[in-house]
């Protein structure tokens, strides 16, 4: 059982690791949409500077919202994983 | 995960009250919070005159500045939610910064602080909603037309508690995430000074959270304020 258990763990503890790096390729192209028609519309307008950059900063923080529900996710399962008390007294601990 | 050197904390267990101040460091930091946001209100009102000074000044471009940006977003009907939306954003970015002193720990880095700012939030909206609309604010949630009521309502209802979720965890995610970077830096190359780009980011961080918090709180509560489609 000890066994089963450890390596429970260690699945647990990949799918984290893979889970934040999806979520973050994500979240990089997101942002770079976002940010690539900021600078155009900068680009074209330079007057409306001002508003394009308080809007865009207010997207980018939205998407990097989604992208932190996903490190929350990981960091549950690294570190407040549900079954810790199981997996800890399956391991003899 | 254990907590690294908290001054406050130290402070409590000469006292004698160590057990709890290391369960509980989020509520200590959140009064001393509470007491540096008190001292300077009342230090900035004392003297109010009408050719402002340093302190007045500051205080004047930053509630007025925060007062003009929320009543752009709600009209001016809205004017009247100005101080609860300002003090959210005021206590936040106060509880973020402070995390990037050394030797203190940031009350929003704790879900239970970002859960009770999110929930005051969406029951307000609540409130402004049946005391705009009173009993017809259920027609927020109805929809167009009669027969997608079943269809409309639960979804509704589950983006309503999905704000909750969302706003709750985007803050803490955001601070949490700071506080584990700052310590496993610090742990691998502290001597090398590595953390500190890491807290020149922290600044910008916490500034935007609560900026974005503010933003979706006066959203909410116009949403709940205008006519349902």
């Amino acid at each position: 059982m000890e066994a089963t258990a450890l390596s429970f763990f260690i699945a647990c503890v990949t799918a984290a690791g893979f889970g934040i790096a999806i979520a973050a390729f994500g979240c990089g192209i997101g942002q770079g949409l976002g940010l690539r028609a900021a600078v155009e519309g900068i680009a074209r307008n330079p007057e409306s500077s001002g508003k394009v950059t308080v809007t865009l900063l207010i997207g980018l923080a939205m998407i990097e919202s989604l992208c932190i529900y996903a490190l929350v996710v990981a960091l549950i399962l690294i570190y407040a994983h549900p079954q810790a008390a199981a997996i800890a007294g399956l391991l003899g601990h | 995960m254990e907590h690294p050197y908290l001054f406050f904390v130290k402070l409590f267990e000469l006292i004698g009250l160590g057990h709890f101040a290391h369960a509980y460091p989020h509520v200590i930091y959140s009064w001393i919070v509470m007491a540096i946001l008190i001292v300077f209100g009342y230090l900035a009102a004392k003297a109010v005159t009408l050719i402002p000074t340093k302190g007045q000044n500051f205080f004047e471009i930053l509630v007025s500045g925060l007062e003009e940006f929320s009543v752009s977003v709600t009209g001016e009907e809205g004017r009247w939610l100005f101080p609860i939306v300002g003090t959210v954003f005021i206590y936040i970015a106060a509880c973020n910064l402070i995390g990037l002193v050394p030797g203190f720990y940031p009350p929003t880095a704790s879900l239970n602080t970002t859960l009770s700012c999110a929930l005051v939030v969406v029951i307000y909206t609540h409130i402004i909603g049946v005391k705009y609309h009173g009993a017809k604010y259920i027609k927020h949630f109805l929809g167009p037309v009669w027969w997608m009521i079943p269809i409309i309502l639960p979804i509704e209802i589950i983006g309503h508690l999905a704000r909750i979720l969302s706003l709750s965890f985007r803050l803490f995610g955001n601070m949490m995430g700071h506080e584990l970077v700052l310590g496993i830096l610090f742990f691998l190359a502290g001597a090398f000074f590595a953390p500190l780009p890491i807290m020149a980011l922290g600044i910008f961080v916490a500034l935007v959270q609560a900026f974005v918090f503010f933003l979706l709180s006066i959203m909410y509560f116009t949403g709940a304020m205008e006519h349902a489609h």
